[in-house]
């Protein structure tokens, strides 16, 4: 199952300048973990060493952010889009 | 005129789906147009107290508008100088009215949006004799939706399953989300999110980010992203269906009301528009096809 993952600006450089990238996965986790493989620094920016997401970054699973689903551990029952943002202000 | 009134809050007739009500509570009855008005309020009344306001006091504030719009009223009639620092790529009638209101208006760079504006802002703080309220980490932010739009909207209903509101500060989903839990414990607080990571091409890292002090996450039930296609479809459709002349973060949290509402079988979503349309009429986004609204919205500050 092959999911779209778009990365915001700042993240294009570790994906060889694209806006998106496909990974394949039936969890969030496991699809970052499929994105490693290929993009190794793209990895190091969505995850902490300790496995986390860090806290300046959201993803959004189909527009919805995992952290309140199930985190990386959220199943991904068809392909989807997952959406990388860092955190903004707004106001 | 020294206090605010209590805003209307209307039900979305036409776009509330079968079995569902979808209430909106419209803060452009405000006075100077936006939600806003309640934050600077209640951070300068507070400031007062504090006695942080003196005859030197000069304020400055980091705002994408439409909270530098509602200070700048009040600086304007307590006699304060007032600077706004934001970010350059706002609408022209945001600018004009700050001038309007007697403002200085100190730019950041675009691709830093609102990040860069409070970067910049508390540089210029730090060097000068500056009193800035802060409204991401001033508490009287969450507090004035916490006594005024969140107990304005339980005192209305009997009943809310859901409540709907844009992210910037965090503070109308914290406020005025607590006051609404109190009453009703069940209720889903929903953070509305738009897209702006997408847009701040200047972040240089990660660590860039910005996380308002006062917006603690763990407080929302569900987060949900909102294109700025669909943001703009949706604040059409408020005025084409509803015929509410909604500025863009009304339509976000439209859109995001209506992916909650469609998730019930019956049930209340309360939402909070923000501003009106009026100061957005030179962004392009109420004309034309959407693809080409959003093209010409893509590099502008709309939240």
């Amino acid at each position: 199952m092959t999911h779209t993952i778009r990365l915001p600006t700042l993240f294009r450089l570790h994906a060889g300048g694209d806006a998106s990238v496909t990974a394949r996965g039936a969890t969030v986790g496991e699809a970052f973990s499929d994105l490693g493989k290929r993009y190794p620094g793209l990895a190091r920016q969505l995850l902490d060493p300790d496995g986390s997401v860090p806290v300046f970054v959201n993803v959004f699973l189909n527009d919805e952010d995992i952290r309140y689903l199930e985190g990386l551990d959220t199943p991904i029952s068809e392909p989807s889009e997952i959406t990388i943002l860092p955190s903004v202000a707004g106001g | 005129m020294t206090g605010l009134p209590a805003t209307p809050l209307v039900r979305l007739d036409s776009l509330s789906p079968p079995g569902v009500d979808i209430y909106a509570k419209l803060e452009w009855a405000l006075p100077t147009g936006s939600i806003k008005d309640r934050i600077a309020v209640a951070m300068l009344e507070r400031a007062r107290s504090e006695g942080r306001i003196t005859p030197q006091t000069h304020l400055l504030e980091p705002s994408s508008g439409n909270t530098g719009i509602a200070l700048a009223r009040l600086a304007l009639m307590w006699g304060i100088p007032f600077t706004v620092v934001m970010a350059e790529g706002a609408s022209a009638e945001r600018i004009q009215t700050l001038e309007t209101f007697g403002a200085e208006i100190i730019y950041s760079p675009r691709d830093e949006g609102s990040n860069g504006a409070v970067r910049l802002a508390e540089q210029i703080v730090s060097s000068g004799d500056y009193l800035m309220l802060n409204q991401y980490e001033n508490p009287a932010n969450a507090e004035a939706h916490y006594r005024g739009t969140g107990r304005e909207i339980v005192t209305e209903l009997e009943r809310i399953d859901a409540f709907v509101a844009g992210l910037g500060t965090g503070g109308t989903l914290m406020g005025a989300g607590a006051a609404i839990r109190e009453s009703f414990p069940g209720v889903q607080v929903v953070a509305a999110e738009p897209p702006m990571g997408e847009l701040i091409t200047g972040l240089r890292s990660i660590d860039d980010g910005y996380i308002p002090p006062i917006f603690n996450p763990d407080r929302l039930d569900r987060r949900i992203l909102v294109r700025l296609a669909s943001t703009i479809e949706h604040t059409r459709l408020l005025l084409s269906v509803e015929g509410l002349f909604a500025g863009p973060s009304c339509g976000a949290a439209l859109a995001v009301a209506l992916r909650v509402a469609t998730g019930m079988r019956s049930g209340t979503v309360v939402t909070i528009f923000p501003d009106a349309g009026w100061k957005y009429l030179s962004t392009g986004i109420y004309t034309g096809a959407i693809e080409e609204a959003v093209q010409g919205a893509t590099n502008q500050i709309l939240w």
